[in-house]
């Protein structure tokens, strides 16, 4: 058992160590930034990348927004029925996913399966010196690596939280409207009346850029990173998942406490 | 630094985590020649290279290549002077995304404007150099071993560099690849005019291509000489290493307590158990 001295050198340690690879993290975003012309002035890398990110992750973002838009609109009808107002459940579906639930559960998903991919296959490139054969051909691996995995999760992060959100009301609308019998046209025309493309829909678009940045900065940060060994790269995607997931629910309540106050 | 020398090292410390691995390095490398770097594993030869390289910065002295002290590049300088270096590592770090093909062009399409069938003709030119011409097509991971080294190969001399820096080359494979190694690095530095260097532990294979050998030991350069001064070199270091002795100079057995005492009721032994 360590005794309290050792406690607490212990907690310094752990301490000093997370402040160190934050400001690392920092420097890493602003050399991405600094060497961001590569990745798009050859858009070529950066598609191949949005590719991988975004149309490769789009079945999972797909049947899981559907499947919660099912369950928002079954849980959603039962607690409208009990006052009276099953017509409002295309509102309740459609605000509840494109503010909260599209960003963050794409957010959540787009950092297990690409963020893990980018983390795994950075961190597998160092291991097996590609990087640094990179480097020694007057490459620069954040130029050529980096950049364009970190701007193509950028740009698909908000994409597939639209398609999320979209697939979302469709599983609501399909049990609500073609299962349960609410209305068709007061389905629809709540929601289009209710629905505020400023407040709403471009709040949920902002988080989730927001979120595209964090979990892509993390997810690169991690590879590159990682330890070259076996254990390192299993660890930075873990790390990814992990860190991406708390950064995401806290981001969102700092985002949401910012947007949504008062309205 | 002398008229024929490419790389002239002086005095060079490289300390890691205030350990010292490079303690006082001098060495000349002559243009044209290929040079082995010798030693145990550990003794700071792969540190070397990447401080040559400008990959590690030394912590003192210098390394000049031709006219640029390596260490105070600007990394923008240093890419510069990277574009006529070329380097093998240990196990050819080929990029597993591209193929055979791909993985010899990339040098070429990142710092040439060349036209996409003037690369496939010199992407071919050297693939026949090191007899892979018909293995364009592949990917890295049908690649045995030895045909990823020779991949490699090709990828370092692409842009026919001035300068080809080899990672243990030898590591891990059978005779008959080791020999194919160990002569396409003399033939491809005697075509090109380049000039090597190759960090290996295979000293019967660097006596029959190199020009010049220099051993490390504990970060020291503790004999060097041409491959016939090495062969007769009564230096204990020397004839260790080129007659793999178990004993001498450098010690087989990391250091430890007596036998005795790791074994014996209440030693070391039993209290880690």
């Amino acid at each position: 058992m360590p005794g309290p001295l050792e406690l607490v050198r212990r907690l310094g340690s752990s301490v000093v160590d997370r402040v160190w690879r934050l400001g690392f993290a920092t420097r890493f975003f602003f050399a991405i930034l600094l060497h961001s012309g590569t990745a798009l002035r050859r858009l070529s890398l950066t598609l191949r990348e949005i590719y991988f990110s975004g149309v490769l992750s789009l079945l999972i973002i797909i049947v899981s927004g559907l499947f919660v838009g099912l369950v928002l609109g079954l849980q959603g009808y039962e607690t409208l029925q009990r006052f009276g107002s099953t017509e409002a459940l295309g509102v309740l579906v459609s605000l509840s996913l494109v503010r909260e639930l599209g960003p963050v559960v794409a957010g959540l998903l787009f950092a297990s399966r690409a963020g893990s991919s980018i983390t795994a296959e950075i961190g597998l490139m160092k291991t097996t010196e590609q990087l640094k054969a990179m480097d020694m051909m007057a490459v620069n691996p954040i130029a050529r690596v980096v950049a364009p995995r970190f701007w193509g999760g950028v740009i698909s992060m908000p994409l597939l939280a639209a398609m999320f959100s979209a697939m979302g009301v469709f599983g609501g609308w399909l049990i609500g409207v073609v299962f349960i019998g609410v209305d068709d046209g007061a389905f629809w025309s709540q929601m289009q009346s209710s629905v505020d493309f400023r407040y709403d829909i471009m709040n949920g678009v902002i988080k989730s850029v927001v979120f595209g940045f964090a979990v892509s900065l993390i997810a690169v940060f991690e590879g590159y990173d990682s330890a070259p060994t076996a254990e390192g790269v299993s660890r930075a995607i873990t790390r990814t998942v992990v860190t991406s997931a708390m950064t995401i629910l806290a981001l969102d309540f700092i985002l949401t406490s910012f947007m949504f106050r008062g309205n | 630094m002398a008229d024929d020398s490419l790389v002239d090292i002086r005095d060079l410390h490289f300390h890691y985590d205030g350990r010292p691995v490079l303690q006082g390095i001098d060495m000349k490398i002559p243009r044209g020649k290929v040079v082995a770097i010798m030693g145990g594993s550990g003794c700071g030869k792969t540190t070397l290279l990447r401080c040559i390289g400008g990959q590690l910065k030394p912590t003192g002295g210098s390394v000049r290549l031709e006219n640029h002290q390596v260490c105070k590049m600007s990394e923008a300088e240093l890419y510069r002077l990277r574009r006529r270096m070329g380097m093998l590592f240990q196990f050819g770090a080929l990029f597993t995304d591209l193929s055979v093909f791909d993985n010899v062009a990339f040098p070429l399409r990142e710092h040439t404007d060349l036209s996409e069938e003037m690369i496939r003709d010199l992407v071919l030119m050297k693939l026949e150099a090191v007899g892979l011409r018909g293995a364009h097509a592949l990917m890295p991971a049908s690649l045995s071993g030895g045909m990823a080294r020779r991949v490699a190969l090709a990828r370092a001399v692409a842009l026919d560099p001035t300068l080809i820096m080899y990672d243990e080359p030898f590591t891990g494979l059978d005779p008959i690849a080791l020999g194919v190694i160990g002569r396409l690095i003399r033939s491809l530095n005697d075509a090109l005019g380049a000039t090597s260097i190759m960090v290996t532990h295979d000293i019967q294979e660097s006596l029959l291509i190199v020009d010049y050998i220099y051993f490390l030991n504990g970060g020291k350069v503790v004999a060097q000489g041409a491959p016939d001064e090495i062969r007769a070199s009564s230096d204990p270091f020397v004839y260790q290493f080129v007659h793999a002795e178990p004993d001498g100079p450098v010690h087989f057995d990391y250091p430890a307590p007596t036998v005795l005492q790791d074994f014996l009721p209440g030693g070391a032994h039993a209290r880690a158990a």
